[in-house]
Order: structure tokens, then C-alpha cells, then sequence
């Protein structure tokens, strides 16, 4: 390569151009060549050499130069692989990317708690409830049929229209029932667009979005499912809230696996995606798993978790009647003039909640754990699970 | 000067701008028209006597034009409110346009009903929790979904699920018999710990020689009561026969030099089920009291696994 800058573009003649630079470029490419050759004869002899190198050749990303986050669990940020909780007999994380005591000690007290600590037969399989928003479609349908699939214990019924049928009240419906998952998939423009996960009889509730759905048999060359229980990956969920979402996701599952399923559900959260997969394996050696998909896959995207049931606002309620104050105390004062302010009046139907017999109706008015905001994203590398 | 003929001659032959055209019939676009379509009889522009029925808020007022104001629109339109009242709205309707055209008082009774039906349905599904409308945001979604198409090729999902798995086996979660684990590869890995922890216990019995030998044979036992309790646990049906007895021999014949060696070698390999009871006793009659315990103790749980596994 010569050594004066030369443009081969100052070159006014077309071919003569062409050819100048389509020489310089491949100089330039023996010259790379050379290079790597080079430093793979010196390595060949010297394994270290490359080890060292590439301990320190590691590209930045995004994950790795993740903005720090005070609710991440794990003493390290950046070593943020696989840090499931252990309860799960199948995962075993490595002790050191464990929760410190106290936070352990918070997680233990959530509301999964009774799943993981419950003395029932382990392989039993957890009821879900799997049902759609109103008015779904086949989309939607042969979805719905792909999740029965997924969870063992799931069963599906279709949404009936109507008032007593909002999704807080087929909650705590299915709460009396002994289900203890909630599934609604919610449609747009005919489309599968949304999840409501309900850990049941008392929430939390999340809320999914919901992309990138292939169904079993768009997946080429798709292993067929079985119905042994499958084990779970749950990997890279590092913060406090990451942590519930796994944790939920685990209830949706038989907290024994059968291994000789060697089925193998993921839910893998990348960047806060969850992409959700499921193989069948098989280790061919002490190195090799050989893995053939089960379908469906699709990618979640946390939206908001809420506590407790989703809730019905009972808009068609009777204001609270006059009562007298007794002055009693002097805070009590403003009470009178808040109960005129309220909804227009009702008209001659009064509403009939369908009351289901559940153990208690659900809430009137939803409470937010965390709700997503595009400007909480402040940054590309900002990350909440 | 109100000539209604004159306005009707303009609008309703030529232009008028609350006209809305269409094949078989003319609408009219003004708030004021009693009943919405185009012709001379409900046109308040060219009706000197005219009288309307508006909602506003949810309140119906009768609207009565007053011809003598026409020179200031603002006040053209005297409003009267009607009553909450169905039947009480159109006796105050009557009374109000007493002397008035049927044709008007009609139409504003039509309407009336009209208006009142559509308020107790808007109420009514007020009270119903409808779905919440979301807006799409285009740029929002399509930068999501690069983003998503970044994190998925970022993930290397089968290579994360692929370690996962082997760190589980290798770190013994799926238990001491594995059912998801052909026999070759468990064994390998068997193997591959066993030399590790040889390599390690070289270490240490060399530390160990320079200070005392009498723990180390202790220890040594110690990790042959360790051993005892894998060797019933790796799985394997009858068929290995062969292979293991094989081993035993070329055991038999290490063994003299190098004891703990065979200890590790031997179980193993070791089948467990039921029906190699005896063979086994046979095999290692010096340490039978500990295995008669172990023995019991896992052949049951093995010998069920064991008829899954034929499964697969």
C-alpha cells in the first residue's frame, strides 16, 4: 500500500477509478489477513496468549453497561446470568448471585410465597384459567390453545360477553374456584396483543405486552409436545421487580418437573424482553445439548404490575347517604360536602353486580406496583427487570 | 325584512351552505333543524315560525324563533328548558306552541323522545366498565420492535438454555440418577467429577502424608461411604451387564495398587435395580453392612423411575 494519501475518486477517468480502488481495497484485505494469520500462528503455540486476549476484548453492550440499579439483587450488576431463584428443585444458580439476606428474606414474604412453601404433592399441576377478552377471534383462539398446552394444569374458557363478566370479577370467580393462575389474552384489530397474568386469590396482576407470536406449527421442523411437566428457565431476571415476574411465571407451573419429559419451558429476559420459548433436549454429551423447539414462542413486555385482582369500578353505585357530624372532631368537617360530589345519578335500573361466590369481591380501584412510561427509558441501557 | 319565500327561492333552489347532497334525498346540516333533512316545511332559514328541541349537557330546552328579533341573530331563539319529566316535556311543548302548525309540535315531540332515548343509553353504558381506548403510537411500536429484533439476536436464547441445562446437570440438580440423561454421558460426567476430586485429593493426601497417615485413611474411607451412596443412584437398566463386570475385573486387578480408585470406579457403574440385589452383595461382601442401609433405602424410589425411563 502506498504510503502518500491518494483518493483513488480524484481519479477523472471511470474504469481506471474502478480498478484503482477495487486494488486498494483488496490490499487492504490481505493486509487484514495477514494480520489474523499472524496472531492465530502465535496463539497456536501459545493458548494463553488468546485467553488473555479475549478476557480483554470484551465489546461493550448494552447489557453490560447497563445503568445501575439499586433494586438489582445480585451483588454484581454485570453478572446478571441465570440468578433464579432457587426454590425450583430444577434451577440452581450458583450461590454467589443469590439475594442478600434481607432482600431473600422480602421475596420469601410476596405473595408466591404459599406456592413455594405449600407441603401439597409437588408434581401436582397448578389450575390456570386461560380466557380471552370479549369478542376474540380464531387469532386469538388457536393461541389460547397453544398456552392450554404449555401450562399443565390449564384450562380454557371462552369470555361471555356482558356486564358480571370484567375480568376482576372472573377473577376472583376463579379464585373461589381453586384456580390459581389467570390468563386473559387481549385482541386487537384481530390480533393477539396483550397478556394479564393473575396470580390468584389475591393478585398481583400483570400486564404483558405481547408481539412476535409464532405458533407451533409455523416452527419448522417442531417437536411434539408432551404432557409431562416441564422444567423452567428463568434467566437474566436480576432486579427486585424482575424477580416477581419470574417468580409469578413460576406459579404457573408444577413445582416438580418430570425430567424424563426432558421438556424445557424458557422464559429468557433480555433487555427487558421476555422471550418466551420451550425445546425438548438432549445431552449428547458432557458439552452438548442437542435442543428441538416445542413451539409457540412469542416476546412479553412487562406494562405495569398491579397488586392485588384487577378491579371492576362499580360506576352505577349508590352515593354514600347523608350522615349528621357531631363535630365530633374538627377533620371531620369536609365530609358532608364530599358526598354530594359524585357521579350523575343512576338511572332507574339500578346495577346488579353479578356477585360471584368467591372469597371476597374485587377491588374498586386499581393500585400500581409499577407501570411502564416511555420516559422512564431515560437511556437505551436502562433496564427494570 | 323576513320574506320566506325569497330565502327559500335561494337556498333551497340554488347554494346553501348547510346543504348536504346526496342521491336520493337532501340533508341539512343546521343545529336547528327540527328534523334534519332539506325541504321548505323544516328549513329554519326560511321559516319565519319556527320552533326546535336541543339537548344541551343533558337538558332538553325548547327552542321558539322570534321572527321580530331577525335583525340580531344572537337573540333570534328564545329558549324554554323542559322538564327531566317524559310526559311533562310534551305537555309543556303543547303549551308552549299552542296555535303553532301539527307539523312542528310533531317534530319536536318526535324529537324529544328521540333525544331522551339517546341520553338513557349514553348513561346507561356510562355505568358499564368499557374497555379503555389506547392510542397507538407508531414511532413507540417501531422502535420497540428494533429493539426487540436487537435484544432477540443479542440473547443467543439456545446457547443460554444449552449452558443452563449442562450447569444443572453437572451440578446434580436433576438428583443422583438422572432419568433425562443418557447412561454414556452421565457417566462421563461422573467420570470427569471423579477425576477432579482425584486430582484434588491428591493434593490434599499430600499434605496430608507430610503431617499424618492415620486421617487419611479415614478420609479415604469417608469418601468410599460418599461414593456408596451415588453408586445405587446411577440409574441404568440390566443391559449394562457386561460392560460393568467388565470393569470390575480390570478393577480387580488395579485395585491391589491403587484402592480408592476401584472404590470410586466400581458403584458407579453399578445398576440398581431390584433384581441385581444378590449380585451386588456378592460383589463387595467387605462393606456390606453400609450398602444393605443405602440399598434399600434408594432402590425403591429407583426401581419406579426406572419403568419411566423405559418410557423414553
Amino acid at each position: 500500500m502506498p504510503t502518500q494519501r491518494f483518493e483513488p475518486s480524484s481519479i477523472k477517468n471511470k474504469i481506471k477509478r474502478e480498478e484503482v480502488s477495487r486494488k486498494s481495497k483488496k490490499a487492504k484485505g490481505q493486509l487484514k489477513l495477514q494480520r489474523r494469520l499472524e496472531l492465530a500462528k502465535l496463539e497456536a503455540d501459545d493458548p494463553k496468549a488468546k485467553k488473555k486476549r479475549l478476557a480483554e476484548n470484551v465489546p461493550r453492550t448494552l447489557d453490560n453497561t447497563r445503568e445501575f440499579d439499586p433494586s438489582i439483587l445480585t451483588a454484581d450488576p454485570s453478572a446478571s446470568t441465570s440468578a433464579t431463584p432457587a426454590q425450583d428443585p430444577s434451577s440452581s444458580a450458583p450461590p454467589s448471585q443469590q439475594p442478600s439476606a434481607e432482600s431473600a428474606a422480602d421475596i420469601s414474604s410476596d405473595p408466591f410465597a404459599s406456592y413455594f412453601t405449600s407441603t401439597s404433592d409437588p408434581s401436582l399441576p397448578q389450575k390456570v384459567l386461560i380466557t380471552t377478552s370479549p369478542k376474540a377471534t380464531r387469532v386469538t383462539y388457536e393461541f389460547c390453545d397453544e398456552l392450554v398446552g404449555v401450562f399443565p394444569g390449564a384450562e380454557f374458557y371462552k369470555r361471555p360477553k356482558g356486564r358480571g363478566f370484567e375480568m376482576g370479577n372472573i377473577a376472583s370467580w376463579a379464585a373461589g374456584r381453586g384456580y390459581t393462575n389467570l390468563i386473559v389474552v387481549n385482541e386487537n384489530t384481530k390480533k393477539p396483543n396483550a397478556i394479564t397474568m393473575v396470580h390468584l386469590p389475591s393478585g398481583p396482576t400483570a400486564y404483558f405486552k405481547l408481539t412476535s407470536i409464532e405458533l407451533t406449527k409455523k416452527i419448522f421442523n417442531h417437536a411434539r409436545a408432551t404432557a409431562h411437566n416441564p422444567e423452567l428457565v428463568l434467566n437474566n431476571f436480576v432486579t427486585r421487580l424482575g424477580h416477581t415476574v419470574g417468580r409469578m411465571f413460576q406459579t404457573f407451573f408444577p413445582p416438580l418437573p418430570e425430567f424424563q419429559g426432558r421438556q424445557v419451558v424458557t422464559l429468557h429476559n433480555q433487555r427487558d424482553f421476555l422471550f418466551f420459548r420451550r425445546h425438548r433436549y438432549a445431552f449428547r454429551s458432557t458439552e452438548k445439548v442437542a435442543l428441538q423447539e416445542i413451539g409457540p414462542r412469542f416476546t412479553l413486555k412487562l406494562r405495569s404490575l398491579k397488586k392485588g385482582l384487577p378491579a371492576v369500578k362499580n360506576f352505577g353505585e349508590a352515593p354514600k347517604p347523608l350522615e349528621f357530624d357531631t363535630f365530633e372532631d374538627a377533620d371531620e368537617d369536609l365530609k358532608i360536602g364530599e358526598d354530594h360530589d359524585s357521579e350523575p345519578q343512576a338511572p332507574e335500573e339500578a346495577v346488579e353486580e353479578a356477585q360471584p361466590t368467591s372469597k371476597g369481591p374485587p377491588p374498586k380501584a386499581d393500585e400500581y406496583e409499577w407501570q411502564w412510561k416511555p420516559e422512564l427509558e431515560t437511556t437505551r441501557r436502562t433496564f427494570f427487570l | 325584512m323576513q320574506s320566506d319565500d325569497v330565502i327559500w327561492s335561494a337556498i333551497g333552489q340554488q347554494f346553501c351552505s348547510y346543504k348536504v347532497k346526496t342521491v336520493t334525498q337532501n340533508f341539512c346540516r343546521n343545529e336547528y333543524n327540527v328534523t334534519g333533512l332539506c325541504n321548505r316545511q323544516s328549513c329554519p332559514l326560511a321559516n319565519s315560525r319556527y320552533a326546535t328541541v336541543r339537548e344541551k349537557e343533558g337538558v332538553l330546552y325548547l327552542y321558539v324563533k322570534t321572527i321580530e328579533r331577525a335583525h340580531s341573530p344572537a337573540h333570534m331563539w328564545e329558549r324554554i328548558k323542559l322538564s327531566n319529566n317524559y310526559t311533562k316535556a310534551l305537555e309543556q311543548i303543547d303549551k308552549e306552541l299552542i296555535h303553532w302548525p301539527n307539523f312542528t309540535i310533531h317534530k319536536c315531540k318526535q324529537r324529544v323522545t328521540k333525544i331522551t332515548q339517546y341520553l338513557i343509553k349514553m348513561r346507561r353504558t356510562k355505568l358499564r366498565e368499557q374497555p379503555k381506548l389506547v392510542g397507538i403510537k407508531k414511532k413507540l411500536d417501531r422502535r420497540e420492535a428494533v429493539r426487540e429484533r436487537k435484544a432477540l439476536s443479542a440473547a443467543h436464547l439456545e446457547r443460554a438454555i444449552e449452558k443452563e441445562l449442562l450447569e444443572r446437570l453437572k451440578s446434580k440438580a436433576y438428583g443422583d440418577a438422572p432419568l433425562n440423561v443418557n447412561e454414556s454421558v452421565w457417566q462421563a460426567i461422573l467420570d470427569k467429577e471423579k477425576a477432579k476430586d482425584r486430582a484434588q485429593d491428591m493434593e490434599d493426601g499430600l499434605e496430608l502424608e507430610a503431617e499424618e497417615t492415620d486421617e487419611e485413611d479415614e478420609e479415604e474411607l469417608e469418601e468410599e461411604g460418599e461414593w456408596d451412596d451415588r453408586e445405587f443412584v446411577s440409574d441404568i437398566s440390566g443391559d449394562e451387564d457386561d460392560l460393568s463386570d467388565l470393569e470390575d475385573a480390570v478393577d480387580g486387578a488395579s485395585g491391589s495398587d491403587d484402592d480408592e480408585s476401584s472404590g470410586d470406579d466400581q458403584p458407579t457403574t453399578k445398576t440398581s435395580l431390584g433384581k441385581r440385589k444378590p449380585g451386588f452383595s456378592q460383589r463387595k461382601p467387605k462393606r456390606g453392612p453400609r450398602i444393605e442401609v443405602e440399598y434399600e433405602h434408594e432402590t425403591e424410589t429407583v426401581s419406579t423411575k426406572a419403568r419411566a425411563v423405559a418410557g423414553w
